[in-house]
Order: C-alpha cells, then structure tokens, then sequence
C-alpha cells in the first residue's frame, strides 16, 4: 500500500501488440482474474477489426459476415475496460522509455509489454510473386481480396500442400474454379503424412476435382501484369489465372529485431519457458514466440502460453508452457486425415499398417519394441480413432493385447476398439484448444452443476475451439451419468422425456391423435421446436392424417408443404414416380416455371425441383399441377423421396428385368409415407446398377432370377454401402420384405437417424435384421405389414387436399393483414435464371 | 412497470383481429411499413408481437417458426438454423449476441393492438 490519500494509485499500463487468437485469449484469461481491475489493459492491432478466430476463416466464404468469426466485439472489449485500438501498427518500441507507438502517431507507455503479433505467411522469392492475381490466405482481408478476383478466374493453383494449403484448396474449388495443388516435396503434407498416406490422400483430393502436383518447384509466374501461367524447374508449365500461395509462415517478429531483442535463426522471438524475451518487461506468446527453438503455428499452445504470462502477472503462479503436442487433424476437405504424436516412428519401435487402397483408407499405428504403448500414427480416408488413439498417445495407455485391432476392428457399434473415454485418466486433456481434463469435466456432472452438453460448453469453454473433442464430451457425458446410477435416457428434449420409441408405442396404444394430447399425458411445459416436429412425424406414420390439421407443430417446410429456401422463398417438386415423364408433362412444367419465374433444376432424384415461389403463389402453382396429374412429391419432408431407376430390359441391351415398371409400383407404394427422416429408394436393371442403389435407404438390383433387395445404404456425407437383405425375391416377396423393413424403422430409430446409422446401432447386425425381417423373430411382421396396408390405403396427396379447400388455401400469403408480397425477396440473375441474393 | 411502458407508448396501432391468427402459431403483419410477427401462444393464453426478421442472417421469417418454451420462457424457432429467441425480452436463447425487437401489444375487444414508442 502507498500512502493511501486518495484511492487514485496510478494503476500500471500493461499493453499488447498485435489483436489476434491469441491476444483475445490473454484478454479474456486477464479479466477473469480478480486482481485484472489494478491495471490498464491496452491493445493495439493493426487489422481493421477486433480478433476474429482465425482457425474457422474459411468459414467466412459461407455468408461473408465477419461478425460471425468476431471472438469478442468491441462491446465485449468496452465492458471488461480493455482499451482496444484496431487499425493502429505498432512501428517502434522504446526500451528506454517504456513506450510504443502506432503508424498513427499515438504513444503508449506500458509498464509490462506482451508480443502477440503472430505470424505472416512466407512468401517465397519467385519471379512475378507480385503480380496481379497471386494472393495469400491469412486475414478477412486477403479473402475478400480472393472473392472479388476470383470472379473473373477459371483456373487456380495453391502452392504448398500442407495443411493450410489444402484448406484453401477447398475454398477456391468451393467458389467454383477449376483447382491445382502445386507441392515441392514429392508428397502432400509432408510433415505430418508418411509416403502410402499421402498417395491415399492425393487419389482421394483427385476424385474430388482437385488437381495435385507434387515435386514441383514454381521458378516464374508469367503474365503481363495478371498471372496466366507457372512454370517450374522441370520446364513444365500449368496455365492458371489465379494462385494462392500457402508456402509456410513466418514469425512476426520485425518490431523485436529493430529493438534488438534475441530473435531466433529462423525467426520467431527468443523467450524462455515462462515466455519472458531477453528484455525483462516483454514477453511473448502465440505464434510469434520460439520456445526452447521451437515454434508452434496452432492455437491451443498459443492459448496456453497466454495463461502462463496472465497468471505469472496477476495471480504470482508461477506456472510454465512446457511445449506442446503438435497433433492434427485435417478439417473441412472432405478427407479425414489426422497424423499425431510420433507419426513417422522416429523413436524405437514398429509399425503395424492398414491399407485399403480400394476404398482410400490407410492407417498406420507406431508401437514401442515390447508392444506396450503407442507412440503415434497417421490415419486418412477414417479418422474416426483420432480422438481416442491420441489420448493413448498422450496419457501413455496401455495397448490391448492384439494392437491391430486398434486400426482393423472389431469395429462394433460404437467403434472405438475397445476402450472407452471412461478408460482415460483424470489428467487426460479432453478440448486441447482450451486445455480442459477429464477430470474437470466429470467433476462439474458429479456436482451436478451442469444438466447437459451445453452446459459443459458454457462452463468450461471445452468444445468451443476446433470442436474436435465434441464427440468425447458426449461420451463422457452420457458415461458420468450412467457411473452414478443415473440411467441416461435418450430423450426428445425438456419436454417430453422420451425416446422416440417410447413416444411411438405410447402414442400408438393410447391413440393419440394430437400433439396437444400427447403432451397433456406424457410431457411438460409448452413444447418446443424439437418436440412438435417429432410428435408430427410419429402422428403421421401412425395415422396419417393431413398434415396440415396441426400445422403449428410442423416444420415450416411441412407447414407451406414446400422447402424453404435461403431468402424465404419456397420450392416446388412434384412426384416424378421413377423418373419417368411424358413430354406432355414437361411441357406443363416447363409453361408454369416460366409463368412463375421459377428456376429451374434436374435433381439427382430424377425429378425437377422449380425454386423460388413465393409463398402466395404455391396454391395457384400447385392447382394447375394438380390439374395436369402431378402429385406432391414430398420434397419436404421427412418421407419417401424418390425411387430411381435405370431404363432397364424394356430399352437396355444389358437389362434382365423391367426396373422403370417396378420402381415405379415402388415409388406409388411408399408416396407420402412419414418416416423418422427421409428415405431415398432405387432400382436397377441389371448388376451395372447405374442407379445406384446400393447408396439408397433401400436399393433393388435385378438378377437372372429376381431382384434382389438391399437396405441401410447412404450417400451424403457419411457415404456407407446398402447390404443385402435377401437375394433373388420374386416382386411379391420383395415388397413384403421392404414392407417390414421400412415399419420396422419407422418404428425403431431415433429422431432424424437415417437408416445407415440406424443399421449401425442395431445390436446383431444384418443377422438380426434378417431374423426380424425374414423370419419373423419377433412375432411382428402381421402388424408391421398391416400398418403399410393402412398407409397404402389411406394415402392423399396433401397438395391435392389444400388447392381444393380454400380455408386450406389461406395462409399462404406473406402478410395476414395485406395482400402486398414481401417486398425483402431479393434474386439476382445467374445464366438467365433468378437465384437468391447471398445471405448477408 | 406496466403503467411506465404504457407511458412511453404514444401510437397504439390496431393490428388484427385476434381470431385471424391460427392457435400456437405466428403469422406476419405490415404494419408502419414494418413486418411484425405476432404470436397467439394459445396453450398459455398468451399474445407477442416482435419484429419478423431473423437478425442471424437476416431473413424476413420468424413468423414462420415454430413456438415453444425453454424452461418456461416462452419462445419461437427461426425455421432457417433454428435460432430461438424469447418472445418476452427478445433474448437470444443460444447465448448469441443478437437479439430480436419485441412490440407491446394490448388486446381490446378482440383486436390486438402494437404499441409504438414515436
Ligand atoms: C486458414 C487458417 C486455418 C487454420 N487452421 C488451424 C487449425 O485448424 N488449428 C489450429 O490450431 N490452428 C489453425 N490455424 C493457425 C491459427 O490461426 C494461429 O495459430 C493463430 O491465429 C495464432 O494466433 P496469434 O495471435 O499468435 O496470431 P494471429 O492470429 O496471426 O494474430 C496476430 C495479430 O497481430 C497483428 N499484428 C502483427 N504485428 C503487429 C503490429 N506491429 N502492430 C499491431 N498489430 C500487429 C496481426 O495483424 C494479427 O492480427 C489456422 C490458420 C489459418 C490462416
Ligand atoms: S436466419 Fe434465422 S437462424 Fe439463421
């Protein structure tokens, strides 16, 4: 205490240089200590905005709304009386003083000064580098730069096939050019992929339209003043009108130099491991700092760097950053690819290898000499493992006794070989972004000071970051609860505490009728926007009324029965029984889209999906569908799709059985019929299958002697085979099988599970699908049949049912007290057809 | 606290009847030139009016979402990425900064009246 005569003690400046990840980390760590209000905290950064988070930047192409990246905004700063200058580079640090100022002319003077300045990416000296045209990948910036050039490019290389140039790979193929990886080692993401790996990896990208060139070292950028070409040292050349370069980061650490701070050969800021530089009153942190000679360009060792220096400054611990794990995983491209702790076995030890070059998937796992441990690995093409191999890595488990088994099976449902996240220790750190354990967790659902998932999130940040470790949080979750005798029951959400099953058998015995009865007898509280929908979905398999008598617990896609587009407006897709349409019938469509200004689209489906209505013309659209015989094609909602089908014997020189004519009866059968999500069906005409069935909910091929019938495939994200369920089925025998099969889903699976995940989580496998469907082990096929006869029996079109009834027909209209449109529908012209204005 | 925001309040406007909107379910209004999205949260017996946009990514079409409650506190779903938002305060009930504008409303002989404060 000082003389203590006024309260007014002049508090002592802490300033930070440079506003990025890692800066807004410190800042936030900072005001959650008590002892944060006996400083100035100031800021200086030298982009236009407060700190955004960098790691999620691609995501800025999806909206374009930097606000949606922003870590904490200026309010967030105001309040917690951080000082924040944005715009402002700090351009001279005076040691003798203790001040630094901006290119703006402003001085501060600090009394502690922590360097957070990051890095830039490295640029390598080729000629033309500074042509128009050639861009790098770091800032909101640089993208916006890339969004407006890139509209005038066709073709673009990214030099460097590491981790970030592979993300911007994506980006540039996602806006829609054609996409090169330019790499001068002889594989992708040499550091952290082995050989077989990354050619894995390389026919994976290729099979996704991206281009790659390794062992290719770029010598000239030609072009008069915009790049058109490259050439390399191999006098190859690729012709591209734009280039990203990823080649690698360096430090910035030019301010330390000018101020002759110890900087390190290669760059980076010397600091030792409580982050203090040669100079005793700065410090360092992030992607700047080169610790013990090494610098780590993530953000978790960032973060806790950025904890050691607050807490050294304001708690007195003395805590240090004792290096960090540099594992991975690769996001977003479409590829899992993860490579983590000892990934090239440079330690004693073996490997043991798993190659499927067939379906792209390569697994290594390094193990020590006595097989007791795993030092690290490298997965692509399946890195479902990632989380819980790591953790073995990490925490040093002990190995099962068959190691193998860790990367070939047995994949049972839960697919984690045989150790669960309750095996891990305490100290395991389960979000690596924000550094919190097992323990940690586990401690907050024992006090039962969280009640869910989110809970977690918003008490400890875990799962906030890359949100890797979401699944984890899950597991240990569900697991806590379980370990205190609290029996976790899968419920719909706080309103009805059910599982989807429960919620069918028990509508079904009762007979219920109403969302309102339903929770009347078996829920609490109003309901929500989880609940209503899955009640509609099981009041409509079980008794399918018309949809519309409880319109306001329907999605609105099910409410308008259209799906909504960005915008607000709605599409129209009529059934289009397999694919088959009468040039009559086109032409009806094609008179309406232009009637309604429609865009215009063939799906994958094999039907047309018209987009764009607005909302008060869909009844008059869907009048003269009607009229011309179409019927609603449930594009809508959770129900039966479409069944393709290939033109089979009928015009096929290849085809053994008529597959139009069945996917058609197909397709009528199971029109409108609701199910927990939709279900997409396909018939082929011989075992080409170029209807690809077996990607389908259920899939039917034809053979010499019948059709068989596979079920549980996928496309999608999750892509997964179809199995078969029974070979060579007459007609009759098939639809029964399909019959059982789809009730029995519809009865079983969760809300919004598909049939692939569905199948997944089916104990016993396709055996006992078998069993149930085929054999009848259960006892229940008379029933599920006699509810599909009920469905069958009971079908309407719900678009037939609206356009004839005017009550029906009026609350299509954007406003209840004006016949006006919504005046906010915006569409800008794209090859002469409208689409929606991009969000904003 | 009612008699203060009655205070405030300088335009009642008649907005519609009450009737016209469809029980536990919204429907869009023009009024002032503004779009509204007014509630009849029949299970409680209960009317709102707030502003019709979806400030996530500004689409016009909250008063196509669906309504519910989150431990009491009343609420509607955007239908786009199911951002909810009490009817109440306008909170953003996913712990978002963004929040939506709320109206006073009054029901007089079966009309629903929106209050404005100009
Ligand atoms: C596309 C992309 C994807 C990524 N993905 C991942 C990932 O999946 N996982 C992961 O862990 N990491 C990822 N990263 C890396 C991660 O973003 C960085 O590790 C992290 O941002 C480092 O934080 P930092 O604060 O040290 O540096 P930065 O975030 O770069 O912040 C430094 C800031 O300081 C400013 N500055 C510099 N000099 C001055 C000065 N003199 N005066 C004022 N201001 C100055 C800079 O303008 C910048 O805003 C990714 C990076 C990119 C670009
Ligand atoms: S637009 Fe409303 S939630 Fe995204």
């Amino acid at each position: 205490m000082e003389t203590g005569k006024k309260s007014k003690t002049k508090k002592k400046n802490i300033v930070v240089i440079g506003n990025g990840m890692v800066s807004y980390k410190f800042c936030e760590k900072f005001v959650s200590k008590p002892k944060a209000s006996s400083y100035n905290l100031i800021v200086l950064g030298e982009e236009p905005r407060p700190a955004y988070d960098r790691v999620h930047l691609s995501e800025y192409f999806n909206g374009m709304n930097p606000e949606k990246l922003t870590l904490g905004s200026l309010e967030w700063y105001a309040e917690n009386d951080i000082q924040l200058y944005v715009g402002q580079l700090a351009t001279h640090i005076d040691v003798t003083n203790k001040t630094v100022t901006t290119d703006k002319g402003r001085i501060f003077t600090y009394d502690k000064l922590i360097m957070a300045t990051g890095s830039a990416p490295f640029v390598p000296a080729i000629d033309g580098v500074e042509k128009d045209g050639v861009f790098v990948y770091r800032t909101i910036e640089d993208l916006d730069l890339m969004l407006s050039y890139a509209k005038r490019a066709k073709k673009a290389a990214v030099i460097g096939g590491g981790l970030l140039g592979l993300e911007a790979a994506k980006a540039v193929k996602d806006l829609g050019l054609e996409t090169h990886v330019v790499e001068f080692a002889p594989r992708l993401m040499p550091r952290q992929l082995d050989d077989a790996g990354a050619r894995i990896l390389k026919e994976k990208l290729e099979a996704l339209g991206i281009w790659i060139h390794t062992d290719k070292n770029t010598t000239l950028i030609d072009g008069d003043q915009h790049v058109s070409k490259m050439i390399f040292t191999d006098d190859s050349t690729l012709d591209v009108d734009m280039i990203v370069i990823s080649a690698g980061i360096v430090p910035r650490d030019e301010l330390a130099r000018k101020i002759g701070l110890e900087t390190g050969p290669r760059g980076g800021i010397v600091v030792d491991e409580k982050m203090r530089s040669s100079n005793p009153d700065i410090y360092a942190i992030g992607e700047v700092a080169l610790v013990n000679n090494m610098t780590y360009g993530l953000v978790g060792p960032g973060y806790d760097m950025a904890e050691v220096v607050v807490k050294q400054l304001l708690t007195g611990e003395e805590t240090s950053f004792s290096g960090a794990d540099l594992s991975t995983k690769l996001k977003l491209i479409g590829v899992d690819v993860a490579s983590f702790g000892d990934a090239f076995c440079e330690q004693e030890g073996r490997s043991i290898v798993y190659e499927d070059r067939a379906k792209g998937i390569y697994k290594r796992i390094n193990i020590t000499e006595d097989g007791k441990y795993i030092l690290g690995g490298i997965l692509v093409g399946d890195a479902e493992d990632y989380n819980m191999l790591l953790q073995r890595v990490t925490n040093r488990i002990k190995l099962p006794e068959n190691p193998e088994e860790l990367i070939l099976g047995p994949r049972g449902s839960d697919g984690n070989s045989g150790m669960g996240v309750m095996d891990l220790p305490d100290e395991a750190l389960i979000c690596t972004c924000e550094n919190i354990t097992k323990g940690t967790i586990c401690d907050l659902i024992k006090a039962e000071k969280v009640n869910d998932i989110s809970g977690i999130k918003a008490c400890t940040k875990a799962g906030t970051g890359c949100g890797g470790c979401a699944p984890m949080l899950n597991d240990l979750y569900t697991e806590t609860l379980k370990s205190m005798g609290k029996e976790v029951k899968k419920r719909i959400c706080e309103h009805l505490e059910l599982s989807r099953q429960e919620l069918y058998h028990l509508v079904k015995i009762n007979g219920l009728r109403t969302y309102n009865e339903v929770l009347d007898n078996f829920g609490q509280g109003d309901g929500c926007e989880i609940c209503k929908p899955v009640v509609a979905s099981v009041l409509a398999s079980l008794w399918n009324d018309v949809i519309q008598k409880q319109c306001h617990i329907q999605d609105t896609n099910d409410r308008f029965l259209a799906n909504i587009q960005r915008g607000g407006s709605y599409s129209v897709v009529p059934r289009v029984p397999g694919g088959e349409i009468t040039p009559d019938k086109l032409i009806v469509i094609g008179e309406l889209a232009k009637k309604y200004d429609l865009y215009c689209k063939i799906t994958g489906g094999q039907r047309i999906d018209l987009f764009g209505a607005k909302v008060n013309d869909l009844p008059k659209i869907w009048e003269e569908l009607v009229e011309a015989g179409f019927e609603s094609g449930h594009a809508y909602g959770k129900a039966l799709r479409t069944v393709k089908s290939c033109v089979g014997s009928t015009w096929c020189r290849y085809g053994v059985q008529d597959s139009v004519s069945f996917a058609i009866e197909v397709e009528n059968r199971y029109k409108g019929l609701r199910s927990p999500h939709k279900l997409k069906s396909a018939v082929s005409g011989c075992t080409r299958e170029c209807a690809e069935a077996q990607s389908k909910d259920f899939g039917i091929i034809a053979t010499d002697k019948g059709w068989n019938l596979y079920v549980c495939g996928n496309g999608g994200t999750k892509p997964q085979h179809a199995v078969l369920l029974a070979a060579d089925l007459d007609k009759e025998t098939c639809i029964l099988y399909i019959d059982r099969f789809l009730m029995f889903y519809i009865k079983t699976a969760e809300p919004l599970q598909r049939t692939a995940p569905w199948f997944n989580k089916l104990e016993g496998g396709i055996d006992y699908l078998r069993d149930v469907i085929i054999h009848d082990s259960l006892g229940i096929c008379e029933e599920l049949e006699k509810q599909m006869a009920h469905h069958v029996a009971t079908y309407h079109c719900e678009w037939k049912e609206v356009v004839e009834n005017e009550e029906r027909r009026k609350p299509f209209k954007h406003y209840a007290n004006s016949e006006e449109e919504d005046e906010t529908l915006e569409f800008v012209d794209v090859r002469g057809q409208k689409i929606p204005a991009p969000w904003d | 606290m009612k008699t203060k925001i009655e205070k405030e309040i300088t335009t009642w406007f008649r907005a519609i009847n009450v009737e016209d909107i469809p029980n536990d379910n919204g429907i869009c209004i023009k009024v002032r030139g503004q779009q509204i999205a007014v509630f009849n949260f029949n299970k409680r017996n209960e009317y709102y009016a707030v502003e019709n946009l979806c400030p996530h990514k500004r689409q016009m079409i909250l008063s196509r979402g669906i309504i519910g409650d989150m431990q009491g506190e009343p609420k509607v779903a955007c239908p786009f990425h199911k951002k909810t938002f009490s009817l109440k305060s306008g909170k953003n009930l996913n712990g978002e900064d963004y929040c939506i504008k709320t109206y006073p409303i009054k029901i007089e002989e079966g009309s629903m009246f929106i209050g404005f404060t100009d």
